[in-house]
């Protein structure tokens, strides 16, 4: 980090040593993933140094909107809507919960067979350990699954009266549609009251275009990644997703866009970070929050290239874009509504959608295998896995099932079973 | 040619010595503390012009130069079909792993099951249960008598299934019964992850645990299939690493 953040942390109240420990921890654990990777691209350096900067010039920067009125918007969840957040020039961010943090703290209060992403969540602001919750005015919750909504309750008590839950249903029929707009409207009149100002037609459409162009750079990322060979690693378009959730919008997609400058030059030569023909894997399954690179690391370190997500870090979060073309605020907020819920998460029931994105992203992405990945305990995921395999069998695709936490001890199995997985398809790992 | 396969589990380190596609030696050493120092020792004595390591430890040997490595699925997979070649599925369990592995006509892997990171169901779970009963390891399976009680373990999780062994000792509960219920636990967890699997006949049963016959006897009678066991089931991933040298 370039500089000294001792006193901005302290006045957020973070826990400085144990703070240390865990920006110590992030900084190996990136070099060792991260910058030890070949033939990454230049355009990279930007999310280096963001990464670098993690809790430090970003967390300058919101500590600075702040004190210019505007208000901060954390959130867990990629139903929440981006562009109201930014409609009342919020700063949306999405909040810590990728890394084995304050576990035993989180474990006081849930029991210990919950998802390592709720135990994360609690653990980072139990342990005094994430500035973005420390400068957080509002966060928001959502009904995706049992343990989020009531681990919501808790963590409430916990941020003073902070949490705002939103109720996203369990359909996608006619009742829930009215349902989820109303949950709309309401959460649009929340951050209109929280920072004393009016969402206008041209302020929601201003926020409209920044969003959609930060999902049109992701979705320019994702369609790069089909080139064989791949011109960008997993592990690397991992992170530019992770990063998503709480860089500066209008930066983040400039950097996005000129990291896929270089990545088209590199895909008219044939340059890629792989070998051509080298096995190609689809992740598919639960959200990997910030820094949790495990299952990239393994399979990446296993010679096989990870070429997308159907995640919500990744194309669930970029998929679709919202209508732009609205006249009036509730125009708008329908359109937000319809937007959202197309975002095919497995707390729906049915949602047969999302077996056919994984049939459509496969073939597009041409991969050979795919790899179910579910939080261990994240039992919507781990149940619609059955799904999942008979689509792979239908399409005739390998399909590998993990269930891991963030923890490394499972490790060596995990990379016998990747390994095995990849022999398996036929084209070999690392022999 | 003199080829090797050495298979480091996580209990025992298994090596196979081929010459002209015989078996010239075999021999397994417990894990211990410091495996490195035990392939150290095996490989010293005729020291093969090819090895290929497997095994969770299979990275080990990376000190030695340019050693291949494969997985133990896809090692056990050539080892067991070269001395069955009719079979189609592998139930493997070894020390801390258990593998249901489905072969096609050829030999090729075309899916496979491993339990996750908990021993339950594992040669591990078997060692530590024999110990609470205060059985030797060998002769815990010959020591099992099932149909004179109704004693159930519930418990998957190695800790917990323990404690309740030491609750069933307690209340007087023949050890006897209480062996087979825990052989029964084991073999639960083995069947659900041999139902994920489509299996076809005929079944092996490999790894260290198809030495124990309760177990085998409960997967044969649960599954109303025949398992096919060698007289050295720890041999085959070792072995398959080696077949795996001379390519």
């Amino acid at each position: 980090m370039s500089k000294d953040y001792k006193q901005m942390w302290s006045d957020l109240e973070i826990n400085l040593d144990a703070h240390d420990g865990l920006l110590g921890v992030l900084s190996d654990a990136y070099t060792n993933i991260y910058l030890s990777q070949k033939n990454r691209p230049e355009g990279m350096k930007y999310f280096d140094f963001v990464i670098s900067e993690v809790h430090g010039l970003r967390i300058e920067e919101i500590v600075e909107a702040k004190k210019q009125g505007r208000k901060v918007i954390g959130t867990f969840c990629v139903y929440v809507p981006e562009e109201l957040i930014l409609a009342v020039d919020g700063v949306c961010i999405g909040l810590c919960a990728g890394a084995d943090v304050g576990t035993d703290e989180a474990e006081k209060y849930i029991p210990r067979n919950t998802c390592a992403l709720i135990k994360a969540f609690m653990g980072f602001k139990l342990a005094g350990l994430c500035p973005y919750v420390q400068t957080a005015d509002l966060i928001v919750g959502e009904t995706t699954c049992d343990g989020k909504k009531k681990a919501y309750e808790l963590f409430d008590e916990m941020m003073n009266g902070k949490v705002y839950v939103m109720e996203i249903p369990n359909k996608k029929g006619q009742d829930d549609k009215a349902l989820w707009l109303n949950e709309v409207q309401r959460f649009s009149a929340k951050l209109e009251e929280i920072s004393g100002k009016k969402i206008t037609p041209e302020k929601l459409k201003e926020a409209s275009k920044v969003v959609n162009e930060k999902r049109k750079a992701l979705q320019r990322l994702a369609s790069l990644r089909s080139a064989d060979p791949s011109p960008i690693s997993g592990l690397d378009a991992l992170l530019v997703n992770q990063v998503a959730f709480y860089d500066d919008p209008l930066r983040f997609t400039a950097k996005v866009n000129e990291l896929c400058d270089e990545l088209t030059e590199r895909v008219k030569t044939g340059k890629g970070v792989s070998a051509k023909g080298s096995p190609r894997i689809l992740i598919s399954g639960s959200p990997m929050a910030i820094p949790n690179w495990k299952i990239h690391a393994i399979v990446e370190g296993s010679g096989a290239t990870i070429v997308g997500e159907e995640s919500c870090v990744g194309e669930r979060n970029f998929a679709s874009l919202m209508d732009e073309n609205f006249s009036s605020l509730n125009e708008g907020l329908r359109n937000i509504a319809d937007r959202y819920l197309t975002i095919n998460c497995a707390c729906f029931t049915p949602n047969d959608e999302r077996l056919t994105d994984i049939e459509t992203i496969a073939k597009r992405v041409k991969a050979d295998g795919i790899l179910h990945y579910a939080i261990q305990f994240c039992t919507p995921y781990m149940i619609e896995a059955t799904k999942v395999k008979k689509v792979a069998e239908k399409i005739k695709m390998p399909l590998l099932r993990i269930e891991t936490d963030y923890s490394m001890e499972d490790m060596g199995q995990l990379k016998t079973r990747i390994e095995a997985f990849l022999e398996m398809m036929g084209k070999g790992a690392r022999v | 040619m003199r080829i090797g396969g050495i298979d480091i589990g996580s209990r025992y380190i298994k090596y196979v010595l081929l010459e002209d596609n015989s078996i010239l030696d075999f021999k397994k050493r417990e894990t211990g503390h410091n495996p490195l120092s035990v392939c150290k020792e095996l490989l010293t004595v005729n020291r093969p012009e090819k090895i290929v390591a497997t095994g969770y430890g299979r990275y080990l040997l990376e000190v030695f130069g340019d050693i291949r490595t494969i997985t133990e699925i896809k090692a056990v997979a050539k080892g067991v079909k070269a001395v069955f070649p009719r079979c189609r599925t592998i139930i493997d369990i070894g020390g801390q792993d258990t593998k249901v592995i489905s072969l096609s006509g050829q030999g090729s892997v075309v899916n496979f099951e491993m339990n996750d990171r908990c021993a339950a169901g594992t040669g591990r779970f078997i060692e530590i249960m024999s110990r609470a009963l205060g059985y030797d390891l060998d002769h815990f399976g010959a020591s099992c008598n099932s149909r004179n009680g109704n004693v159930k373990i519930n418990s998957m999780c190695t800790v917990f299934a323990e404690s309740e062994v030491i609750s069933l000792i307690a209340k007087g509960e023949k050890r006897e019964v209480i062996a087979y219920s825990i052989h029964d636990s084991i073999a639960s967890k083995v069947i659900s992850m041999v139902k994920r699997i489509d299996i076809q006949d005929d079944i092996v049963f490999a790894g260290g645990c198809a030495r124990n016959p309760c177990l085998r006897r409960i997967l044969e009678e649960r599954l109303q299939k025949t398992l096919y066991v060698h007289e050295n089931p720890y041999i085959h991933a070792a072995y398959g690493a080696a077949l795996y040298a001379e390519i």
